[in-house]
C-alpha cells in the first residue's frame, strides 16, 4: 500500500475542507517526531495494512445489526403514542391493547439496540484509533449530544413501559414525548457526524495536526448532514412501518382477521405507506447533493468512467474497469437525476486517481439494491393509501398481504444497501479527501478473533431476538368478549 | 478548562461503577442465592426486579465517558483503546451477552433454558467489570504509552495491578448491589430478603475492604508511582475518605440503616476514583498530562457547553426516573388491571376528513416544488418542512376511522376483508 494524503486532485474539488499537503503521517511512514519534540500528537507508528479489510468488514457487520435498531428507535415510539392517544381519546381497548403490547416490544428492542449502540461506540476506538486521535476533538460533540440524547430517551422509555398502569394516562402518555423527540435527536447527532465525515469542515489541518477546530461548526454549521439525516429518518418510519406489519400480514395470510389484526396493519401500514412514496423525493434531493459535493461517489453509484455530457443510467450489469456493460442503458438520466438536466457534464471516475476510487460494482449494486426495493415499496405504499382513502378499507387481495409480508425484510435490505451505498462510496476514505482509511486503522492485532466471536455473538443475538419476538407475539390477547377475534373469510 | 472535561469523565465513571457497578452485582446475586433464608426464586426475582425500570439509564454512563473522553482528550483515548483493545473488546461482548440475557429474562420457561440464561447473565455480569477494571489498571499502573497499540496488546492488562483493580471492581459491584437490595426489600417489607442481603452486604464489604489493602501491596511492588499517589496529598485523603466512608457503610447496613448507607457506598466508590485521579496528575497517560492531551479551546468549550446543557436535560430526568423507582411506582403490579380510557366515542370526523385532505395535498405539491424543482436554499428547508406536513396529515387520513367500526358493531366487521 502506499500513498501520502495528498489530497486535492483536479476534479473533486468541490469539498470546501481544508487539506493537508501531504503532512499526514500514512502506512508507509511516519511523520517525525519534531526535533524540538513539541508536539507528540502527530506521532503515530505505521501500522498492518491487512488490518484495514478486517477491521472494515468488523464495523460493517456491527453496523449493519444497530442500524435497524435505530429504526425502531425513530419511528416506533411515535406508533405506540398514537395508538395510546386514541384510545385515551376515544377509550378503543384494541388500540389501547395495541398500545400496551407494542411497547414492550419496544423496550426489548431498545435494550438490544442500547447495547449494538454501545459496540459501536467501542468500535471506533477499537478499530479506528488514529482517526479518533486525529479528529476527536472535531466531530466527538456529536457523539456527547447523542449521549444525552440516549440517556433521555433511556430514562423515559423505562418510565414509559414499566409505569403502564400506575401513572395516571395523561402523564403516562406525556413520560412518552420525549421518547420520541430523543429518538429524533439522537440519530440528528451521529448522522451530523457521518455528514462531517463525508463533507468534512470546521477545522484547519497543520502538519498532521488538526488546529482550530470547532465542532459547532464542523457539525451543524456543515449543510451536508440535513439530506442524509432526512432521508435516513424516512427510512426509519419505512422501516419500522413494514417490519411492524409483516407478521400481522402473516397473520391475515394464515386467516386470523380479526379486528386487533387489522387495526395494527392499519397503523403499520399507515405509517410506512406515507413514508415510502415521498422518500422518492427525499432521495432525489439526496443524490443531488451527492453529485454537488461528492462526484466521485456519484460516478461510482453509476459506473462512469469517464466525464461525460447527457450521461446515461444503466439498469443492472458490471462496472469492467472503465464501463458498464450489459446493462439496460436509459440516455441522459444520470444527468438528468443529478444535475435536473439532461444535458448536464456528470464528473467520471477517471478524473482521479485510481487510489481514489471506491469499490464500484459494491456501490452500484448496493444502490440499485435501494433504489429498486425502495421504488416498490413506494408503489406497494402508494397502493395501500389508494385503497384505505378511496374505499376507507384494508385491501383484499392476498397478494397484497403477500407484498406486505415481503416488504417488512425488503426494507431493511433497502436499508443497509443504502448505508453501504454512502460509506462504501466514501472509501478509500475515512474523512473524505483529508484521512484515508488506511490512516485510521489500529494497530492491534487479533481482529480476525474479534470478528469470530462477534458473529457467533450476534447470531445468538439475533436468535434471542426473534424468539422473543415470536413470544410476545404468543401471548394471549385479552380483548373485551364482544369484540369477535375473527370475522367470515370472504375476501 | 483543560482539566473540566476530565472531572465530567470522572463524574461518570463514578455513576456507571456505582450504578451500573451494583447492576453487576445484582447479575452475580443472581448466581449467589444460597445460602439465604429466602427461596433462591424469590432472591433472583428480587434482584431482576431491582433492575428493571432504571437498568437502561445506568448502562449510559458509560458512553457518556466514552464519547467525552474521545473529544476532549482524542489522543489519549486512541491510545487507550487500541493498546487495551482486549479488555475493550472482552467488556463489549459482556455488556451484548448481558443485555440480550437481561432481554430474555423471565420470558424463558423450562428449567434448563432459564439455568443457561441466567447463568449466561451472571457469567457476563462478572466478566465485563472485570475486564473495564483490567483497563483501568492498566492505565493507573502506566501501562498505556502514547500511540497506536503502541503499548504491549496482553500484559498491559494482565498485570497484577490490572488483576486486582479488576476483582476490586467485580466486588465493589456485589457490594453495592447488596446494600441496594437490601434497601428495596426493606422498603417492600420481604423480611427474609432483607437479612439476606444484609449478611451479603456485611461480607462482601469485607471482601472489598481486604482487597483493597492487598491491592495497596500490589500496587507498591507493581505500580510505584501510583502507589506513591495514593499514600500522599490529596490521593492519601481520598483513599482514606474511601475507607471511611467504606467502615460507615458497614456500620449503617448492620444498624439496617439503609437509605444513608446508598449514599456512604456510592461516596466510597467515588472517592476511590477521585484518589486515583489525584494519584496520576496532572499525566493522563505516561508522557503526557490532561493539559497536553486537551483538545483545543473551542472543543473544550464546546464540550462543556454540551455538558451543562445536557444536565439541564437529565438531572430533572434523573430525578423523575429515581424518583418514581425508588417510590416504588414502577414496581411491577400485582394483577392486570387494564383501565382503558372512557373518553368519547369516535364522532363524525368528516370535516377533518376534508380539512386533512386538503392540508395533505397542499403540502405534497408544495413539498415537491420547493424539494425538487427550487432545490436550494430556505425553500428547500420549506420543501422539506412540507413533505413531513404532508407525511403526518396522510397518516391522519389513513387512520381517521380507525376505531370507527366499533360504534357501527359487527355489520361492520363483517364488510372487512
Amino acid at each position: 500500500m502506499r500513498g501520502a494524503a495528498n489530497g486535492v486532485r483536479g476534479a473533486v474539488t468541490a469539498c470546501a475542507a481544508p487539506r493537508a499537503a501531504g503532512h499526514l503521517p500514512t502506512d508507509s511512514g511516519k511523520v517525525r517526531p519534531d526535533s524540538d519534540g513539541e508536539d507528540r500528537r502527530g506521532w503515530w507508528v505505521p501500522v498492518d495494512p491487512d488490518y484495514l479489510w478486517q477491521a472494515r468488514q468488523l464495523q460493517a457487520l456491527s453496523f449493519a445489526v444497530h442500524i435497524p435498531l435505530v429504526c425502531f428507535g425513530i419511528a416506533f415510539p411515535s406508533m405506540v403514542l398514537f395508538c395510546e392517544w386514541r384510545s385515551l381519546r376515544t377509550g378503543d381497548p384494541v388500540l389501547a391493547t395495541l398500545a400496551r403490547r407494542w411497547s414492550k416490544v419496544m423496550l426489548a428492542l431498545f435494550a438490544v439496540g442500547v447495547v449494538t449502540g454501545t459496540i459501536l461506540s467501542f468500535e471506533l476506538g477499537l478499530l479506528w484509533p488514529e482517526f479518533m486521535a486525529r479528529f476527536g476533538a472535531v466531530f466527538g460533540l456529536g457523539f456527547t449530544l447523542e449521549g444525552f440524547s440516549f440517556f433521555t430517551e433511556a430514562i423515559f422509555i423505562g418510565i414509559y413501559v414499566y409505569g403502564w398502569d400506575r401513572l395516571p394516562p395523561r402523564l403516562h402518555l406525556l413520560c412518552g414525548v420525549p421518547v420520541v423527540v430523543a429518538g429524533v435527536t439522537g440519530s440528528l447527532f451521529v448522522i451530523a457526524v457521518n455528514g462531517w465525515m463525508n463533507h468534512p469542515t470546521g477545522f484547519t489541518m497543520r502538519d498532521g495536526v488538526v488546529v482550530d477546530a470547532d465542532p459547532w461548526a464542523a457539525l451543524f454549521g456543515n449543510t451536508y448532514f440535513w439530506h442524509e439525516f432526512v432521508h435516513m429518518y424516512f427510512a426509519g418510519y419505512i422501516v419500522a412501518g413494514f417490519a411492524v406489519a409483516t407478521p400481522y400480514a402473516w397473520a391475515v395470510l394464515r386467516g386470523r382477521r380479526g379486528r386487533y389484526e387489522r387495526t395494527a396493519l392499519t397503523v403499520a401500514m399507515s405509517t410506512a405507506a406515507v413514508a415510502a412514496p415521498l422518500q422518492v423525493i427525499v432521495g432525489d434531493w439526496a443524490a443531488r447533493e451527492v453529485a454537488k459535493h461528492q462526484p466521485v461517489k456519484l460516478a461510482a453509484l453509476e459506473g462512469l468512467g469517464r466525464t461525460t455530457r447527457g450521461a446515461p443510467e444503466h439498469l443492472g450489469g458490471w462496472f469492467n474497469g472503465h464501463e458498464v456493460v450489459y446493462g439496460i442503458e436509459i440516455p441522459r438520466l444520470l444527468s438528468l437525476l443529478a444535475l435536473h438536466n439532461p444535458n448536464g457534464t456528470v464528473i467520471g471516475l477517471s478524473a482521479v486517481g485510481a487510489d481514489d476510487i471506491p469499490p464500484v460494482n459494491v456501490v452500484r449494486f448496493a444502490f440499485q439494491t435501494m433504489v429498486g426495493i425502495g421504488t416498490l415499496l413506494a408503489l406497494l405504499g402508494l397502493l395501500f393509501l389508494y385503497v384505505r382513502l378511496r374505499h376507507r378499507r384494508l385491501p383484499r387481495s392476498r397478494w397484497f398481504y403477500r407484498a406486505a409480508v415481503a416488504a417488512g425484510p425488503l426494507s431493511v435490505v433497502a436499508l443497509i444497501a443504502g448505508w453501504v451505498t454512502t460509506e462504501v462510496g466514501r472509501q478509500p476514505w475515512v474523512v473524505y479527501e483529508v484521512m484515508r482509511t488506511t490512516e485510521a486503522v489500529t494497530g492491534a492485532s487479533g481482529i480476525p478473533v474479534g470478528y469470530g466471536t462477534l458473529v457467533v455473538v450476534y447470531l445468538g443475538l439475533a436468535a434471542a431476538v426473534g424468539w422473543l419476538l415470536r413470544r410476545f407475539s404468543r401471548i394471549p390477547l385479552d380483548l373485551p368478549t364482544e369484540l369477535p377475534a375473527e370475522v367470515p373469510d370472504d375476501g | 478548562m483543560a482539566e473540566v472535561p476530565m472531572v465530567f469523565i470522572l463524574a461518570g465513571l463514578a455513576a456507571y461503577t456505582v450504578l451500573a457497578g451494583a447492576d453487576f452485582g445484582a447479575g452475580l446475586w443472581m448466581l449467589l442465592t444460597r445460602p439465604g433464608r429466602a427461596d433462591p426464586a424469590v432472591t433472583r426475582d428480587h434482584a431482576r426486579h431491582a433492575m428493571g425500570p432504571v437498568w437502561e439509564a445506568n448502562h449510559v454512563w458509560l458512553i457518556f465517558v466514552l464519547t467525552v473522553c474521545w473529544t476532549a482528550y482524542p489522543v489519549a483515548f486512541g491510545s487507550i483503546a487500541s493498546t487495551l483493545a482486549a479488555p475493550l473488546f472482552i467488556a463489549a461482548v459482556g455488556i451484548i451477552l448481558r443485555g440480550v440475557s437481561y432481554a430474555l429474562r423471565g420470558q424463558v420457561g423450562g428449567a434448563r433454558g432459564r439455568h443457561l440464561v441466567e447463568s449466561l447473565f451472571a457469567f457476563s455480569s462478572i466478566l465485563t467489570p472485570f475486564a473495564l477494571g483490567a483497563a483501568v489498571g492498566g492505565i493507573a499502573s502506566g501501562r498505556v504509552p502514547v500511540g497506536n497499540a503502541a503499548g504491549d496488546l496482553v500484559t498491559s492488562w494482565l498485570n497484577p495491578t490490572s488483576v486486582v483493580i479488576g476483582a476490586l471492581g467485580v466486588a465493589t459491584g456485589a457490594h453495592l448491589a447488596a446494600v441496594y437490595l437490601a434497601a428495596d426489600a426493606h422498603r417492600l417489607g420481604e423480611r427474609s430478603l432483607e437479612l439476606d442481603f444484609r449478611a451479603r452486604a456485611l461480607g462482601s464489604g469485607v471482601v472489598v475492604g481486604a482487597l483493597a489493602l492487598a491491592g495497596l501491596l500490589v500496587v507498591r511492588a507493581d505500580a510505584p508511582a501510583l502507589y506513591d499517589g495514593l499514600t500522599r496529598g490529596w490521593g492519601a485523603v481520598m483513599a482514606g475518605s474511601s475507607a471511611a466512608a467504606g467502615l460507615v457503610t458497614l456500620v449503617l447496613v448492620q444498624r439496617r440503616r439503609f437509605g444513608p448507607s446508598r449514599v456512604t457506598a456510592a461516596l466510597a466508590v467515588a472517592a476511590v476514583l477521585a484518589g486515583w485521579a489525584a494519584a496520576q496528575r496532572p499525566s493522563i497517560l505516561p508522557g503526557l498530562t490532561v493539559e497536553e492531551a486537551a483538545a483545543g479551546r473551542a472543543t473544550l468549550l464546546a464540550v462543556v457547553v454540551a455538558v451543562v446543557a445536557g444536565a439541564v436535560v437529565l438531572v430533572p430526568s434523573l430525578a423523575l426516573l429515581f424518583h418514581l423507582y425508588l417510590r416504588g411506582r414502577l414496581d411491577p403490579v400485582a394483577g392486570p388491571d387494564v383501565t382503558v380510557g372512557s373518553g368519547p366515542a369516535a364522532g363524525h370526523e368528516t370535516h377533518h376528513r376534508t380539512a386533512r385532505a386538503v392540508v395533505a395535498a397542499a403540502t405534497l405539491l408544495a413539498g415537491v416544488v420547493l424539494t425538487s424543482v427550487v432545490g436550494s436554499g430556505w425553500p428547500l428547508v420549506l420543501g422539506v418542512g412540507c413533505l413531513i406536513v404532508c407525511a403526518v396529515a396522510t397518516f391522519g387520513l389513513a387512520t381517521i376511522d380507525i376505531d370507527e367500526e366499533r360504534s357501527n358493531g359487527r355489520a361492520a366487521l363483517r364488510r372487512e376483508p
